[in-house]
C-alpha cells in the first residue's frame, strides 16, 4: 500500500515545470554573482533580447521553431513508450534530403517558387530523416537492440556522414569550406522579415508556419487517431498492446519513423531558410535540448510550443546577454545547460517533496486517495 | 508508538496470566488522507485458531503489519500476554513469540530446509553448532506438530505445501507461540491445504495461538474457533465460528446480503467452437509450459480448467487468444486453424470471433493510466463504429462506454475518470463488459474473480452464465476450485502442462479433483510432501 501517489494534473504540468526553472535561474544568479555580475540586470537584459524588440522576438521565434520540432519528434516516441535520443542525428542527416532536392530545383523561373520547392524539399528530409529513427526502431522491434542505444550512436554515424558528404560529394570544386553549393532562387525559404519589418534582421522564416501545423498535428495524431490511440498503448502498456492485437513491432517502427521526420523539419528552417546551404553541425545541439523540451512540455503540443519558446528565449537572451553585457560564450552555455539540466535531466527534483505536501493538503486529494486505494487490488 | 490508551491493566501483570495471547485497543493507522485502520479492538485467545476475514483493502494486512512491526500503529495499545509492548520492529514481534508466515515466502530457494530454517537465526560465525541445534530442535518439533521435514532437501526441490511448513517451522524455531498467516491456501492444493490444516490444529492443541488471514469463508468456518470480519478499515464483528455461518459473514464484510450459490440451469451444448489439438507452449525463455493438450469447447457450455497455478494454465490462455505463438498444434476457431504469423495474433482471434478476459487485468486488460472509455475500446479500437479510416470517434467510443457502464453496473459512472480510480471489482467489470459485448462466439475467461469483491463475484457469475444460456462456447480458467466447481459444465484438470483428467462437477469431489491437480495420478507425491490427505471438510 504505497502512499504516495501522483499530483494533481495543474501541479504536474504548471507549478513543477515553474519550481525547476526557478532553481535554474536562483542557481544562475548565483553563478553571475561569483563572477561579479549583477544577476537582476543579467534577467532584465536575457528578457529585453529575447522579447524586448522586434529582431530579438525574431530570433526567439526561430529557435523556438527548431525546439518545437525535436520537442515533437522525442514526444511522439515518448508516447509508444520510446525514448529517442537520436533527433540531433535524424535532423542533421536529413539535411541531405533538403538540400539536395532544393539544389535541384533552385532555378526553376516560376514565381512563388518556393511553394513548390519548400514542400517538396520537406518531403525529402522527412524521407532522410525517418529512415535515419526507422532503422534503430527496426532494430528495436525486430532485433531487441536498445532504441536508446542504437539512436546514440546513429548520431555519431550521420555525423560522420555528413562530414564525409559534404567534403567529397557536396562541396563544389570552386569552395573551399566543407560546405555545399548555396541556394539562390526558388530553394530559398522566404523570411517573415521579407513580409514583416517588425522582425528586422532576424533569420524567423515560413518554416514556423510548419511548426505550428506539426503542432496541430501531433495533437490530432495522438489524441485523435487509431494509430496514436495503439501508439499510447503501447507506450503505457506493452502487454495491454499485445492482448489488445496490436503489432509492437509496427508500432515501434511507424513512431520513430514519425518522429525521425519531425526532427527532420530543421533542415528546413536552418539549411534553407537561414544558411541557403548545407554546412557542418548546423543542428548545433537542438535535438538534444529537444529531450527537455519534450519533458518540461509534458509531451502535449501545448506544453512543447511553451517550453520550446522558453528555451527559444533563452538561446535569444543568452546571445543578448553576451553582446550587451560583456560575459563570454562559454558563461552563457553554463546558464542554458542549468536550465536545461534542471528542467530536463533533473525534471523529478522536486516530484517528491510536492506530492508529500500535496497529500497533506486539500480534501479533495483525500477523497481521491481514498479512492485509489479501495482500487487497489490485492494477490 | 505512542500509547494514548486511558485504560488501566485488566489482567494481573505478569506472563502466562491472561487468556489473551493478543490485545489490540484503539489501532489506528493512516496512509496519508487514507485511514487503513480505523479503532480497531481484537482479542485472540491463548489456544485457539482466530481467523480475520475483509474483502481487499478492508485493512487486516496492515492491522497484522502492525502487530509484526512492520508498521507503527499512529495510535492504541497492543498487549502480548496481558502485558503492552511498543513493538519496534519484526526482530522485536519475534522476541515477544509473534511469527509470521507471509503469503509470498521468504526461503532461499538454493539453500536446504535447515539452513533456511537457521537463517537469520545463527548463534554465532560457525555456522556448524547452530545447524546440529537446529537438526534437533527440527526434529523434536516435527514430533511435537506432526510438521516432518527432510531437512537436507534442497527448497526448489520440495513442494509448495513443504516450503509453507519450512516457513512455519522457521517461525516455530525462533520460539513462536503466535502463528500470523496470511492467506496460506492460496498456492495449495486442497489436499496440500488439509494437511496445512491439520498442523494448524496440532499447533493449537499444543497450545500454540493462530492468527488465519484469507478470503475464504470455507476456511474460516471448516477450522477457526473465533472469526473477527473486517470492512473498510473497521471491525465490524467479531463471533464465534460455530455461532455464524458463511452467508453471514458475507454479509458482515460486503455490508448487504449476497448469494453465494450460483444458480444455473442444465448445459445444453450444440456444435464444437473451439478446438485445440496437441498443443504445445513455451514460455519466455523456451520451457515448454502446455505439453501437448487437446480439447474441444462447444457452444453453449462452460468448460473449466482446474489447476494449481502455474501449471501451464496462462501459456495456454494466451496462445488460445493468440497472445502467444505455439510451439506445434492447432487452435481451429470455429473449425478454422488460426494462422500464427506476425505479432498481432490477439487482433486475429478476436476477427475469428474470440474475446478474451485475461488472467491479469492490470498488467494486460487494462491500461490503468488511461479513462475508462479508452479501456472500453481496448481490442477493439479498429471497429467502424469507433471511427471510419484513421480517425478515431471519440464520442462514439464514450456513448459505447456510458451503454456499458448502466448495463454492467460499473461505479462511479463517469467514462473520463482513469481507470486507477475504480476498485478491482469495477475494473474487472470494465474488462468483463468489453469483451462479453462485443458479442464473441467464443469466451476465454481467466481467474474472472481473482482480487475481486464477494458482491462484484456474484455478478460476475451470473454474466458468466448468461453468456453460456447465450449460445457461447466458454473456457474458464481458474485456480479457485470452488469458482470451477460451481461454473463448469466439464472440468478439465491441467498439471505440469498436460490435461491430467476430465471430471463432472455435479459427481467429482474435491478430493478427487485435488489428487489430480496434486498430480497424484501417475506421479509418485515429493517425498517431503507428506500423505497425500483428503481434505478433512470434504
Amino acid at each position: 500500500m504505497s502512499a504516495r501517489r501522483p499530483l494533481p494534473r495543474w501541479a504536474d504540468v504548471a507549478l513543477l515545470p515553474a519550481l525547476n526553472l526557478l532553481l535554474a535561474l536562483v542557481i544562475s544568479a548565483l553563478v553571475l554573482m561569483i563572477i561579479g555580475r549583477n544577476p537582476l540586470e543579467a534577467l532584465d537584459t536575457m528578457i529585453f533580447g529575447a522579447f524586448g524588440y522586434g529582431e530579438g522576438v525574431g530570433y526567439t521565434l526561430h529557435f523556438a521553431t527548431n525546439f518545437v520540432f525535436t520537442g515533437l519528434a522525442v514526444a511522439v516516441a515518448a508516447h509508444a513508450g520510446l525514448f529517442n535520443i537520436g533527433a540531433e542525428g535524424q535532423a542533421y542527416i536529413a539535411g541531405l534530403g533538403a538540400i539536395v532536392v532544393a539544389l535541384w530545383l533552385d532555378n526553376i523561373g516560376i514565381p512563388f517558387g518556393w511553394l513548390l520547392v519548400m514542400p517538396l524539399a520537406m518531403i525529402a528530409a522527412a524521407a532522410v530523416g525517418g529512415l535515419w529513427a526507422f532503422i534503430p526502431g527496426y532494430l528495436q522491434a525486430k532485433r531487441g537492440s536498445h532504441v536508446v542505444i542504437t539512436t546514440i550512436m546513429f548520431n555519431f554515424i550521420a555525423s560522420a556522414i555528413m562530414v564525409y558528404m559534404l567534403n567529397r560529394v557536396l562541396k563544389p570544386v570552386t569552395t573551399m569550406a566543407p560546405e555545399s553549393a548555396t541556394l539562390r532562387g526558388a530553394g530559398k525559404v522566404p523570411q517573415l522579415r521579407e513580409f514583416f519589418d517588425y522582425f528586422g534582421y532576424a533569420p524567423v522564416n515560413m518554416t514556423i508556419l510548419v511548426a505550428i501545423a506539426a503542432l496541430v498535428a501531433v495533437y490530432i495524431l495522438i489524441w485523435h487517431t487509431k494509430l496514436g490511440y495503439a501508439m499510447r498503448t503501447l507506450g503505457l502498456n506493452p502487454s495491454a498492446a499485445v492482448y489488445a492485437g496490436m503489432s509492437n513491432s509496427r508500432l515501434i517502427m511507424i513512431a520513430m519513423g514519425i518522429s525521425g521526420a519531425l526532427a527532420s523539419m530543421i533542415a528546413i528552417n536552418e539549411v534553407l531558410a537561414v544558411q541557403n546551404r548545407l554546412v557542418l553541425d548546423y543542428v548545433a545541439g537542438y535535438g538534444f535540448v529537444g529531450i527537455a523540451v519534450a519533458l518540461m512540455g509534458r509531451n502535449h503540443p501545448i506544453g512543447i510550443a511553451l517550453a520550446a519558446l522558453l528555451f527559444g528565449a533563452l538561446y535569444q537572451g543568452g546571445q543578448e546577454l553576451s553582446i550587451m553585457m560583456g560575459i563570454n560564450r562559454e558563461m552563457i552555455v553554463v546558464i542554458q545547460a542549468l536550465v536545461i539540466l534542471f528542467t530536463g535531466a533533473m525534471e523529478g527534483l522536486f516530484r517528491p517533496s510536492l506530492e508529500t505536501a500535496f497529500m497533506m493538503l486539500g480534501p479533495r486529494q483525500k477523497t481521491e486517495a481514498i479512492a485509489r486505494s479501495t482500487a487497489q487490488p490485492e494477490s | 508508538m505512542a500509547d494514548t490508551s486511558q485504560e488501566q491493566a485488566r489482567q494481573p501483570f505478569g506472563a502466562a496470566a491472561s487468556e489473551w495471547a493478543i490485545e489490540l485497543s484503539g489501532i489506528n493507522k493512516s496512509f496519508g488522507p487514507v485511514r487503513a485502520n480505523k479503532n480497531i479492538d481484537l482479542k485472540v485467545r491463548r489456544g485457539t485458531i482466530h481467523g480475520i476475514v475483509g474483502e481487499n483493502g478492508a485493512g487486516k494486512s496492515t492491522l497484522m503489519s502492525i502487530l509484526y512491526g512492520f508498521y507503527h500503529a499512529d495510535s492504541g495499545e497492543i498487549r502480548v500476554n496481558g502485558a503492552p509492548h511498543a513493538i519496534t520492529d519484526s526482530r522485536h514481534a519475534l522476541a515477544l513469540g509473534i511469527g509470521m508466515v507471509h503469503q509470498h515466502f521468504m526461503l532461499v530457494d538454493n539453500f536446504s530446509i535447515l539452513e533456511n530454517v537457521v537463517l537469520g537465526a545463527e548463534d554465532s560465525a560457525l555456522l556448524g553448532p547452530s545447524l546440529a541445534k537446529a537438526r534437533g530442535a527440527l526434529k523434536r518439533l516435527a514430533q511435537d506438530y506432526r510438521l516432518e521435514v527432510a531437512p537436507d532437501a534442497i527448497v526448489e526441490d520440495v513442494s509448495v505445501g513443504t516450503q509453507q511448513r519450512v516457513e512455519i517451522l522457521k517461525a516455530l524455531y525462533r520460539g513462536a507461540e503466535v502463528l500470523i498467516l496470511d492467506e496460506p491456501t492460496g498456492v495449495l492444493t486442497p489436499a496440500e491445504a488439509g494437511d496445512l490444516f491439520r498442523v494448524l490444529q496440532t499447533l493449537r492443541d499444543e497450545g500454540k495461538t493462530v492468527i488465519l488471514i484469507t478470503h475464504k469463508l470455507r476456511e474460516i468456518m471448516a477450522i477457526t474457533d473465533s472469526v473477527s470480519v473486517m470492512r473498510q478499515g473497521e471491525m465490524v464483528a467479531t463471533l464465534e465460528t460455530s455461532d455464524t455461518s458463511p452467508e453471514q459473514l458475507a454479509e458482515l464484510m460486503v455490508g448487504r446480503r449476497v448469494l453465494l450459490r450460483v444458480e444455473k440451469g442444465p448445459a445444453t451444448p450444440g456444435k464444437v467452437m473451439l478446438e485445440v489439438e496437441d498443443l504445445v507452449v513455451t514460455d519466455d525463455f523456451g520451457t515448454p509450459r502446455v505439453k501437448g493438450v487437446n480439447f474441444a469447447v462447444r457452444a453453449g457450455e462452460i468448460v473449466g480448467i482446474a489447476g494449481v497455478a502455474g501449471n501451464g494454465q496462462s501459456e495456454l490462455l494466451e496462445s488460445i487468444s493468440g497472445m502467444r505463438d505455439q510451439k506445434s498444434g492447432v487452435v481451429k476457431l470455429n473449425g478454422n486453424p488460426m494462422s500464427t504469423l506476425g505479432d498481432d495474433g490477439a487482433h486475429r482471434a478476436r476477427l475469428a470471433g474470440l474475446a478474451h478476459v485475461p488472467e491479469d487485468r492490470q498488467r494486460m486488460g487494462l491500461v490503468i493510466a488511461f479513462e475508462q472509455w479508452e479501456n472500453s475500446i481496448l481490442g477493439y479500437q479498429d471497429q467502424p463504429a469507433y471511427g471510419k479510416g484513421m480517425v478515431l470517434d471519440i464520442n462514439a467510443a464514450r456513448a459505447a462506454a456510458a451503454e456499458r457502464m448502466k448495463k454492467y453496473d460499473i461505479r462511479p459512472a463517469n467514462v473520463r475518470l482513469k481507470t486507477a480510480s475504480f476498485s478491482g471489482g469495477n475494473q474487472q467489470k470494465i474488462v468483463l463488459a468489453r469483451e462479453m459485448e462485443s458479442d464473441p462466439g467464443v469466451l476465454v475467461v481467466g481467474q474472472p474473480t481473482r482480487g475481486v469483491d464477494i458482491g462484484a463475484i456474484e455478478f460476475i457469475h451470473n454474466q458468466i452464465i448468461k453468456m453460456r444460456d447465450a449460445g457461447k462456447a466458454i473456457l474458464l480458467v481458474s485456480v479457485e476450485l470452488d469458482e470451477i466447481r460451481s461454473l463448469s459444465d466439464r472440468i478439465l484438470v491441467m498439471f505440469d502442462g498436460h490435461i491430467v483428467g476430465e471430471a463432472d462437477p455435479a459427481t467429482a469431489t474435491e478430493g478427487e479433483l485435488g489428487l489430480l491437480m496434486a498430480g497424484i495420478v501417475g506421479k509418485e507425491a515429493a517425498p517431503t510432501a507428506g500423505p497425500a490427505g483428503r481434505e478433512p471438510n470434504a
